[in-house]
């Protein structure tokens, strides 16, 4: 188990490196701080003395060094257009991304545990079929797409739901269900192989045998053991459900990073951009890691194999 | 399958074999079987000619603006003329036109994408399938990096830098994609480097390029192809989106994904400038996906993706 943590942590360091490298060609390879910073009427001194100031003169490693030292500390400088550390702003609009990403994941599993439970346990029935297709146009949809539909029905329509913002329960409901629909298809996809798989078990035919109600079957011992390469994937897919709620936020005008990030990106306030891009990668980094090292408890064959 | 069976004396000519009715039955089965990715294919098909021929089957040009009728309901709503079948936006642009104009780019960019992405994933997933050791750990440790990056921050961020144009979004689009082939090509080819033939091939001297692309590769198409499709779904989706904020394709060119972002301003009175764009991605990527889902049943049902 030692050698696995460390063998993970190593990995784990080498992609935080290569997301700040990342984060840090974004703005300085692919383009010109200075263009972006200064008027387009500008001359070619102004220019010069900008290119200076911002140490730009300077050899790229000696510029990433000093962006990557800074970052560590949790400088990533100020933000152009607030005259604020973009570490403070970006960290103040964690919370409502952290309470949307949890809240989509529980619509999620809400939507997907029974329907792939039940899928698994009617094969090749009518219910299978609909949860099959259900899933693959779940697939297809455009979550941005199905957010709108859902505030013209539930908001412009019926007048149920508040159309966008952040405060009472009733504003979680559209935009988590939106976010949960995007991650629901492939996890009750997972579920029904997964309980499949588990159903044809020597362990489940035991337990028949012994006469146990065959929910308790299915309870105790079929979805427990489903669980595993179901919590695996999740985690795994944990970016993936960020990248939804980036989408599902701007839908629904949801005061989290992504709206910041989209903001700034309209602003070109690139040092918030930057902030952003590598906390948010940082958070997916720490939960991969967290659920690679669960497996690995759990599964004795991963943390050998891996 | 007409070949003589063991303890069979072959009296007749394969032609006439009574196999034969059988066999076009079994065929007609396995048609069937795929029935939803054919008639998704044939959906792609007229999808893609209707957008093809769009100068001959829109009613309208898709920037001719109409002030008097704008926000105009389909022709079915109360209010709606026959002129404009899905209704006006709001300088009054007709909505068919526009829908039918609008995938072009959505569907040129989805195609070019993928194009770009295949060809960079496969690429380094066969050099690091292939090579193992060094070469494999570094392709690995970027594709790491990438696949923890959510996709649309990326796409977001470089096309903020860039600057949205067509050729920057097949670009960024491209780029951002590759890790997935990589890493599916990556694990196949790990798997063929083991088998006889290419101990055999080396064995007779051939180059490792030769082996890579004459005698690996090959083994790869469907693959390929089956990731290749339904990507193209979701570089639509994601294409879609960036337009919607924006940031991708830009007015007055007509796309779904900016025709959806313009038409959510106007959401409280007049839906239909948002839906039908947003149905016309949906049905494309539903087509694709089921398409993507058959090929691979028909190609090779054991393909793990």
């Amino acid at each position: 188990m030692k050698g696995y943590a460390l063998r993970q942590l190593l990995q784990l360091a080498v992609v935080i490196v290569g997301i700040s490298m990342l984060a840090f060609a974004i703005l300085h390879v692919i383009g010109d701080p200075v263009l972006l910073l200064l008027p387009q009427n500008a001359g070619k001194e102004e220019y010069e003395r900008y290119h200076k100031l911002l140490g730009l003169d300077k050899p790229i490693y000696v510029q990433y060094w000093k962006f990557a030292s800074r970052a560590v500390q949790g400088d990533f400088g100020t933000s152009w257009y607030t005259n604020t550390p973009a570490f403070k702003l970006v960290l103040e609009r964690m919370p409502p991304t952290l309470y949307l990403t949890t809240a989509g994941l529980v619509m999620a599993l809400l939507i997907s545990l029974p329907l792939g439970i039940l899928a698994a346990l009617k094969r090749h029935s009518f219910v299978d079929s609909l949860c099959t297709m259900g899933a693959v146009a779940g697939q297809a949809m455009p979550i941005f797409w199905l957010g709108i539909m859902l505030i013209i029905i539930f908001a412009v329509r019926l007048r149920l739901l508040p159309a966008s913002g952040y405060g009472t329960w009733q504003h979680f409901l559209m935009p988590a269900f939106t976010l949960g629909a995007f991650l629901a298809p492939i996890t009750m996809r997972l579920v029904r192989s997964g309980v499949i798989e588990v159903m044809n078990m020597e362990y489940i035919k035991t337990a028949r045998a012994k006469g146990m109600a065959e929910w308790r079957v299915v309870i105790k011992h079929a979805f427990r053991n489903a669980c595993i390469p179901v919590i695996t994937v999740l985690g795994l897919q944990f970016g993936q459900l960020l990248g939804g709620a980036i989408v599902t936020e701007t839908v629904f005008a949801w005061p989290g990073v992504a709206t910041l990030t989209v903001d700034s990106i309209r602003n070109q306030d690139f040092p918030v951009v930057q902030c952003a891009v590598v906390l948010l990668a940082l958070i997916i980094v720490a939960i991969n890691f967290v659920v690679d090292m669960i497996v690995g408890f759990v599964d004795p064959r991963i943390r050998v194999g891996g | 399958m007409s070949a003589v069976r063991a303890g069979d004396v072959a009296l007749e000519s394969p032609g006439a074999s009574p196999a034969r009715p059988q066999e076009a039955e079994r065929s007609l089965q396995r048609l069937w079987r795929v029935k939803w990715g054919l008639a998704a294919a044939l959906l792609l098909l007229l999808i893609v000619v209707g957008t093809l021929a769009a100068p001959l089957i829109a009613p309208y040009s898709p920037v001719e603006v109409d002030i008097r009728h704008r926000l105009g309901p389909p022709a079915w709503m109360e209010g709606g003329k026959t002129d404009h079948w899905l209704g006006t936006d709001q300088i009054g642009r007709d909505l068919l036109s526009r829908m039918i104009y609008g995938g072009r780019v959505s569907l040129l960019i989805g195609v070019a994408a993928v194009l770009v992405s295949s060809t960079i994933g496969v690429l380094l997933g066969l050099a690091a399938g292939y090579f193992g050791s060094r070469t494999d750990w570094i392709i690995m440790t970027v594709i790491n990096v990438m696949l923890t990056f959510p996709f649309v921050l990326l796409a977001l961020s470089v096309i903020a830098v860039l600057g949205p144009s067509l050729v920057n979004m097949v670009i960024v689009l491209g780029v951002a994609g590759w890790p997935l082939y990589a890493r599916v090509i990556r694990a196949e080819t790990m798997a063929i480097r083991e088998r006889d033939f290419i101990t055999a091939g080396r064995a007779l001297g051939m180059s490792h390029v030769r082996i890579i692309f004459r005698q690996i590769l090959p083994n790869l198409i469907s693959v390929i192809v089956v990731i290749a499709t339904l990507q193209v779904a979701s570089v639509i989706i994601l294409e879609s989106f960036l337009s919607f904020l924006g940031l991708g394709v830009q007015p007055p060119t007509p796309a779904w994904g900016n025709m959806l972002g313009e038409g959510r301003v106007y959401m409280l009175n007049s839906w239909w400038i948002a839906a039908f764009p947003g149905a016309a991605i949906f049905v494309t990527t539903l087509a694709i996906n089921l398409m993507g889902n058959s090929l691979r049943d028909w190609l090779d049902p054991h393909m793990k993706l």
